[in-house]
């Protein structure tokens, strides 16, 4: 897909006073910061805001002197910006890392195709070499094919496994042990919201951490965005002219993340703060002990069950789990058997119901 | 008459007819912006059930980030920004995935 960058505006009309921006006071304020409502310019805006990222950077401890760093590129704003900013700070500040993009191919045709064309676009843009892993080399599937068996209403569960353990798998091959992900504050705030809305108490505590990774894992993820607005990301990239691919998924978002996505927007309306308000509320939230609440629940056989330790490696793939057989693995063995039974059984797709019951009668955990 | 230029960007060119950029000269006196979001709602969008993905509200829904050449339409009155010849209006969509 070709791209074209924005229109540069001609109009310049005399300045008011009121208008100048509140930092160097001497150019045009173009935006109102939605974190503290402050009138910025063009260049000051482009000051702040990497400034903040470098900030959120050494505060954290992001990089060490040497690393090998790898970028999940998908080609959308998000990470595109990240791109241009990892290259930048890591020029300006010298953090001395080394910078490569990864990016999975998920094989969703007329969506990845054209976002990956992005990707390679960039890759020349900003001089990093660039690795893509595909679903078809890694699971022997594509997206398209897996919606064509398991329908469009589970896309998203299996896209979003497959692309977390692909993305682990595609570092390693690199030998780096250092994701770096796009996901910004209205993400976070968003994933937060989510997690209270369905009470899910475990994930809750971990979802507002700038760095993830499971025990054990070589892999660490972290988010440099993760106190940065998307509505910033996206003005940044329009006056940088940066090349990014705009255009949603073909199979149908998950709703649930739709519908909070929507409330966040309309609650930043009201109250731009509230993003990170969000992120602060899920930052300072600490959850009773385990023990404490479970403790009045009676003592089940727990000698015979497995122990679920950190660590724990799947038996079929050797990637983390917390369970005997990973979370892709099981998606997998589920997309085998509709595989299986739609080759052999093609002409008596009639039946299809009556067979997927009897499957599902096989299955067992 | 006013004669602007219109962008559709971050994916939002979908709803009239995946064209980025647009001219439109727009027969209103002293149109605002509120007149041009009316011309586009109702000559600009093909699809009647794409006005929602635009408007909420009676106004920008959410999610869109309205500039008037190049600045936050927050700090340029909103929707009574009066329109001159050339100026360039784009509309943002940050509801597209990333």
């Amino acid at each position: 897909m070709s791209w074209a960058p924005p229109t540069d505006p001609v109009n310049k009309k005399p300045l008011k006073v009121s208008q100048l921006c509140e930092i160097c006071h001497c150019r045009k304020a173009v935006i109102k910061r939605p974190k503290n409502l402050q009138k910025v310019c063009k260049e000051c805006f482009f000051y702040v805001f990497e400034t903040e990222i470098h900030n959120t950077i050494v505060n954290n401890n992001l990089f060490q002197r040497g690393e090998k760093v790898a970028v999940g590129a998908s080609g959308g704003k998000d990470s595109t910006v990240l791109c241009y900013l990892m290259k930048l700070l890591n020029e300006r500040y010298d953090y001395g890392i080394d910078i490569y993009l990864l990016s999975i191919d998920e094989g969703i045709v007329g969506y990845r195709d054209d976002s990956l064309a992005t990707v390679m676009r960039n890759q020349k843009q900003y001089g990093l070499p660039l690795e893509i892993f595909s679903f078809r080399d890694l699971y022997n599937w594509t997206m398209d094919e897996i919606v064509a068996v398991a329908g469009i209403r589970n896309s998203c569960t299996y896209c979003g496994v497959f692309r977390r353990q692909a993305l682990d798998r595609g570092a390693q091959k690199l030998g780096i042990n250092h994701v770096v992900t796009g996901h910004n504050a209205d993400d976070m705030a968003e994933t937060v919201l989510m997690n209270i809305l369905r009470g899910d108490v475990a994930r809750l505590e971990k979802s507002t951490a700038i760095v993830t990774s499971s025990g054990g894992s070589p892999i660490k993820r972290t988010k440099p965005f993760k106190y940065s607005y998307q509505k910033e990301i996206v003005l940044y990239a329009h006056y940088k002219k940066l090349d990014y691919f705009s255009t949603e998924c073909t199979y149908a978002p998950e709703a649930f993340r739709g519908t909070a996505r929507e409330l966040m927007k309309n609650l930043e309306a009201v109250r731009p703060s509230c993003i990170i308000d969000i992120i602060r509320s899920g930052e300072n939230l600490v959850l009773k002990e385990k023990e404490q609440r479970f403790a009045k629940k009676p003592a089940t056989s727990s000698s015979s069950k497995p122990q679920f330790v950190d660590g724990n490696r799947c038996e079929r793939c050797n990637y983390l789990s917390s369970n005997k057989i990973c979370k892709a693995c099981m998606l997998l063995e589920g997309l085998e058997k509709t595989r299986a039974s739609v080759t052999i059984e093609s002409d008596v797709s009639s039946h299809g119901a009556a067979k997927t019951l009897r499957n599902l009668e096989k299955l067992s955990f | 008459m006013v004669k602007v230029k219109v962008e559709f960007l971050g994916g939002l060119d979908v709803v009239v007819n995946k064209v980025r950029v647009h001219d439109i000269n727009l027969m209103v006196d002293n149109a605002t912006l509120r007149d041009l979001v009316n011309y586009i709602c109702n000559d600009m969008i093909t699809n009647p059930n794409d006005i929602e993905v635009f408007i909420e509200d009676e106004s920008i829904r959410p999610g869109i980030i309205t500039l008037i050449n190049d600045t936050d339409w927050e700090l340029e009155g909103e929707m009574e920004y009066e329109l001159e010849d050339g100026d360039v209006i784009s509309f943002t969509s940050t509801l597209h995935g990333g």
